[in-house]
């Protein structure tokens, strides 16, 4: 009966949303993974571009989850249409710029879609009732599966006992009974489980899915809304915003600095894209200038350019201006003191 | 049995993944498909693919400082 059902569940990579595909898996249903890229997922880029963190491991935890499954995992690109949930939520933003709740609406609908062109039957999510502040509210739960549509055909396996049965409960699919009642912030029970079950290597859920409950990444995302005058972004934008030190002496212009040499040789790649400066007479920090400075501007961004090469006590240090079509001209300036870079100029 | 080439340059994963994935969809069992990266994420992103996917993978290497990843669609 149940081996016919299939069953895509949400997969971020987490414990929770293992637990929950492993907990329908084990009542005999066909489970695959779906995952969202949304351009904001913290994962693998922050590792990939700066090299002093090229020790830890560059797994991408969403497909080692499927792995350690067994099942399949398609991972669906988000980027164009997250624009609309994070620039218009509907139920407003979390602690930084984080719209869960929405975000969590639009990703089930997605699933939803897929279960439909895929011939699934029903939508697995991790999540818990109380779990989390904003999304995973006992209020906040009829709303993922009514706005999204998926309705009775979304299973929170982890929490199932603190909610109405669903259509696969009720029509016996799977098992009331075997599902839990987790509820709350507490992370023991998933713990003991995760335990039950054998899984002794998991990702750890603090920190959130994605940059946008970074304070300061969110800080510079609205910096940038603020310094173009409208409220919108590129993927471009989205992967600068994650390096470098972001310097706005005025609102047409920022620099970008970057901190390390994996973050320059990732920044090198946009110096079609930006104005671009470095320390010629001195080793320094690749510089990208977003924005349209004037000469003045250029002047005083390759004095802060010099303040982060090594030329930083010199009396005059050489910056090499490189204009998008590659063409240089070098400048000599005195490199800025630390003290006369304004606190409200730090991005 | 199709030879094809797809260039994944500058995108950091998973995008390397999510193109190769969509290119895949688009090819018969048997193909041959080989990824050109920039971004050394891939060696154990598409591998990783491919394995939960049942697809298998020919070869990585690199090459000029890129990250080539040969795929047979499974
Ligand atoms: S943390 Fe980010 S990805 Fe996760 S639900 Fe919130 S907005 Fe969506």
């Amino acid at each position: 009966m149940s081996q016919s059902r299939k069953a895509v569940a949400l997969i971020s990579g987490g414990l929770d949303s293992m637990l929950a595909a492993k907990t329908i898996m084990d009542q005999g249903i066909h489970v695959e993974g779906i995952n969202f890229f949304t351009g904001f997922c913290v994962e693998g880029h922050t590792h990939a571009i700066r090299k002093q963190d090229s020790d830890k491991v560059k797994r991408n935890n969403a497909l080692w989850v499927a792995e350690q499954l067994g099942i399949k995992l398609h991972i669906i690109d988000i980027i164009d249409e997250y624009k609309q949930v994070l620039l218009n939520p509907k139920h407003g933003y979390g602690a930084n710029l984080n719209p869960c709740l929405d975000c969590k609406i639009f990703m089930v609908n997605k699933a939803k879609q897929w279960m439909q062109q895929n011939d699934f039957d029903f939508i697995i999510t991790g999540e818990v009732v109380g779990q989390r502040p904003m999304s995973q509210r006992k209020m906040t739960m009829p709303i993922v599966a009514a706005e999204s549509g998926a309705d009775d055909l979304l299973v929170r396996p982890l929490s199932a006992q603190n909610l109405p049965a669903t259509l696969p409960e009720r029509e016996g699919w799977i098992t009331r009974a075997k599902l839990f009642g987790f509820s709350g912030r507490s992370r023991k029970p998933q713990m003991t489980l995760a335990s039950q079950l054998g899984f002794t290597d998991y990702a750890q859920p603090a920190g959130g899915c994605c940059f946008l409950t970074d304070a300061s990444y969110s800080k510079k995302l609205v910096d940038l809304w603020q310094a173009r005058g409208k409220r919108d972004y590129e993927l471009d934008d989205v992967m600068l915003l994650k390096v470098g030190r972001h310097i706005r002496p005025s609102k047409n212009f920022k620099l970008i600095i970057a901190r390390e040499d994996g973050e320059a040789q990732f920044m090198s790649g946009y110096k079609k894209q930006f104005i671009s400066m470095n320390c010629a007479s001195h080793r320094g920090p690749l510089v990208l200038i977003d924005g349209a400075p004037d000469e003045n501007d250029l002047q005083l961004a390759a004095r802060i350019t010099a303040r982060y090469g090594q030329g930083r006590d010199a009396e005059q240090v050489d910056v090499t201006i490189r204009d998008h079509n590659g063409n240089e001209r070098n400048t000599t300036v005195k490199p800025l003191h630390g003290d006369d870079i304004p606190e409200t100029w730090f991005v | 049995m199709r030879h094809t080439t797809l260039n994944a340059r500058r995108l950091l994963c998973p995008l390397p993944v999510i193109r190769t994935q969509d290119k895949i969809k688009t090819l018969d069992t048997g193909d041959v498909l080989t990824v050109e990266c920039t971004d050394p994420g891939v060696m154990h992103d598409i591998p990783a693919w491919c394995r939960v996917n049942g697809h298998t993978v020919l070869e990585t290497r690199t090459e000029n400082g890129e990250y080539i990843v040969v795929v047979a669609v499974g």
